[in-house]
């Protein structure tokens, strides 16, 4: 790695982290650089969301170092919403909150501003992300499964972090959603400037959208590169993965 | 790069210069607030703006949405709004901005309040119909449930019965017998202390013995019921609405008030009456507790004292009321659990309105069958 560090949004070294005497992730080591999608691919169970979420502090580590931006993290920091964006794989809004109120709570709670402007920023993120202004007054129980996706991005997105993390964005959306969506995290991306990390089983969106991609299985980090090189991957469970029967047939649809 | 933003405004002839600097971002947001607000009142004098970003070091939606506020205010009567300047990595997320907020959605008008005092009050009435509509029905449907029941024995669900009632009944034994114990010496306490006025203790064992066999025995230990267990309904039905459990159910063919509100309803049916007797006893034995050391009359004294009050009529005028307010609180526990909507706050609301109603309706039927028994002469 000779590149300077401040190139790097997320670097991670020699992580191992563990429930009881089950280690999941065993001294995985990763970069994530600045500006890019990194998608992140792995077997179900194997570990993906543990690292997402050992990243943004919510299962504790045994061993190993976690920069974000530079800075090692360890424990709750205040003022984590303005480094980071979180979209759970069920949206996780507020079900006593309307879709507006969602969205403006990490400023509120952030911020001082005034009401007026608060309304605005939200009506803004909620446009920004494909909803019309009035589903502000909606509450999450009224909204669809690709709608609740939405309004969890214009959450994670209130504060324009620098890095945005999605567990699984495209997971329970049709095919034309699901585009839809990756095409919008795409122009947000380069219009804000993200660094986008990315927990996705889609291989629409791997080759769409990522920059890289990276494959975990058995707790490291076992390729990683744009996706035309992890197809050429000699690695025995990432040949499975995108050589089975189900990416074949996807693959050659798409060519 | 600046570590504060700036905005710096300067008049040349009909065109006003506004050049912001520094990170234009939402961590500053409070001193952009005030920066745009001191320049707003001189944008309207004059007749062009233009903005020249190219002292911008950091912009994000925030900082891009108030300058295209301050541009957009410039506009708005007929004047012209422009940005110069703009770095490239910006332009895209202005060009965003820009488009966003075209269109105010028209706020709801400040409702009238007394129309709103009126509205809320018919809504009030229209939900009070529905109540009694909702519980008709549910009532409607657990009948046929009994009946089916009765026709295919082997369709009741035994083992949810049984757990419930071990759950309900055997499991809130210790609580109520502690209360019912502790509301029978209070009783007795307050008799002999205030009959001892005028010589007229001994009748307290007759007040304790009535008191407690015909109305508190059972209404104690129904209000107890409906908090301890009819929440526990209200909740668990709830969550199981929210996370379509009973959606499920129905798909499979099965009907959710055979397999879940029967058992239930059933079991409160069986432990209630058998609750209010213990209850009952444990307050007996409380008030007799507290006669023999404050008020001086020993245990044979008060069990024969007893023996002359009250009459088996006074245990049954207790003891039948008790099926039928266990049948309320079950259907109306029930009832609120399958109004739950999606919100936690639901949950919550609807759990709180199913305790203050049944505990509402067992005090209303407790009423009609004072009123009842008192002209049948029991």
């Amino acid at each position: 790695m000779s590149e300077p560090q401040k190139e790097f949004a997320i670097r991670v070294r020699d992580l191992v982290v563990g429930f009881g005497r089950q280690t999941v992730l065993d001294h995985l080591s990763l970069d994530v650089r600045k500006g890019e999608i990194l998608g992140l691919v792995g077997a179900s169970g194997g570990g993906k969301s543990v690292l997402m979420r050992t990243i943004i502090g919510l299962i504790p580590r045994r061993e190993g170092t976690i920069e974000v931006m530079g800075q090692a993290i360890g424990g709750r920091r205040q003022g984590a919403a303005l480094t980071w964006g979180i979209l759970f794989q069920q949206g996780a809004l507020f079900s006593s909150l309307t879709v507006r109120q969602n969205v403006q709570f990490p400023l509120r709670e952030n911020l001082v501003l005034s009401q007026e402007l608060m309304d605005e920023i939200a009506i803004a993120k909620l446009e920004m992300v494909g909803l019309l202004p009035e589903d502000g007054d909606k509450y999450p129980s009224e909204l669809s499964g690709g709608m609740t996706k939405r309004v969890a991005l214009a959450r994670a997105l209130a504060l324009d972090p620098p890095i945005l993390f999605l567990d699984e964005p495209t997971s329970g959306l049709d095919p034309i959603a699901a585009g839809d969506f990756d095409e919008l995290i795409s122009t947000l991306q380069k219009t804000l400037g993200l660094t986008v990390f990315m927990v996705t089983h889609d291989l629409a969106s791997l080759t769409t959208v990522c920059d890289r991609v990276a494959a975990l299985a058995d707790g490291k980090i076992v390729a990683i590169g744009p996706m035309h090189e992890l197809l050429q991957s000699e690695h025995p469970w990432v040949r499975a993965y995108f050589h089975g029967k189900r990416s074949q047939m996807l693959q050659h649809e798409m060519r | 790069m600046n570590s504060e933003p700036l905005l710096q405004a300067t008049p040349s002839g009909d065109v006003l210069k506004l050049r912001p600097e520094g990170p234009w971002t939402a961590a500053n947001v409070s001193v952009l607030e005030t920066l745009s607000r001191s320049v707003g009142a001189d944008v309207g004098r004059f007749r062009a703006v233009t903005l020249d970003m190219s002292g911008v070091s950091a912009l994000d939606t925030l900082g891009a949405w108030v300058l295209e506020k301050l541009s957009r205010r410039a506009s708005s009567s007929g004047r012209s709004a422009e940005f110069v300047g703009v770095a490239d990595h910006f332009s895209g997320l202005l060009d965003e901005v820009r488009g966003v907020n075209r269109h105010t959605p028209a706020l709801a008008a400040a409702p009238n309040p007394i129309l709103l005092r009126l509205s809320d009050l018919g809504k009030a009435t229209v939900g009070a119909r529905e109540d009694i509509t909702i519980f008709l029905q549910l009532l409607g449907a657990l009948s046929m449930a009994v009946i089916g029941v009765l026709r295919h024995p082997r369709s009741m669900r035994l083992t949810s019965m049984v757990y419930q009632l071990y759950r309900i009944g055997w499991q809130a034994i210790p609580i109520v017998a502690l209360i019912t114990f502790l509301i029978g010496a209070i009783i007795a306490q307050q008799g002999f202390f205030h009959f001892r006025r005028f010589g007229a203790e001994s009748y307290t064992v007759d007040m304790v013995g009535i008191l407690v066999l015909r109305e508190l025995g059972v209404l104690i230990v129904a209000i107890m019921v409906a908090g301890r267990s009819g929440s526990a309904y209200t909740a668990e039905l709830g969550s199981m609405k929210m996370r379509e459990e009973i959606d499920a159910l129905s798909t499979m063919g099965l009907d959710p008030v055979h397999v879940l509100i029967l058992p239930r309803v059933a079991a409160l049916v069986i432990a209630l009456p058998i609750l209010a007797f213990i209850g009952s006893i444990a307050a007996l034995y409380g008030g007799g507790l507290v006669a023999q050391f404050y008020g001086g009359m020993g245990p044979a004294i008060y069990i024969a004292r007893l023996h002359d009050a009250i009459s088996v009529t006074h245990f049954e005028v207790g003891i039948l009321k008790a099926p039928f307010m266990a049948l309320v609180i079950g259907i109306v526990a029930c009832s609120e659990g399958l109004r739950v909507k999606g919100s936690a706050e639901s949950l919550g609301r609807q759990t709180t309105t199913s305790v203050v109603k049944s505990i509402f309706l067992v005090i209303v039927l407790d009423g009609l069958f004072a009123i009842f028994f008192a002209s049948i002469g029991m």
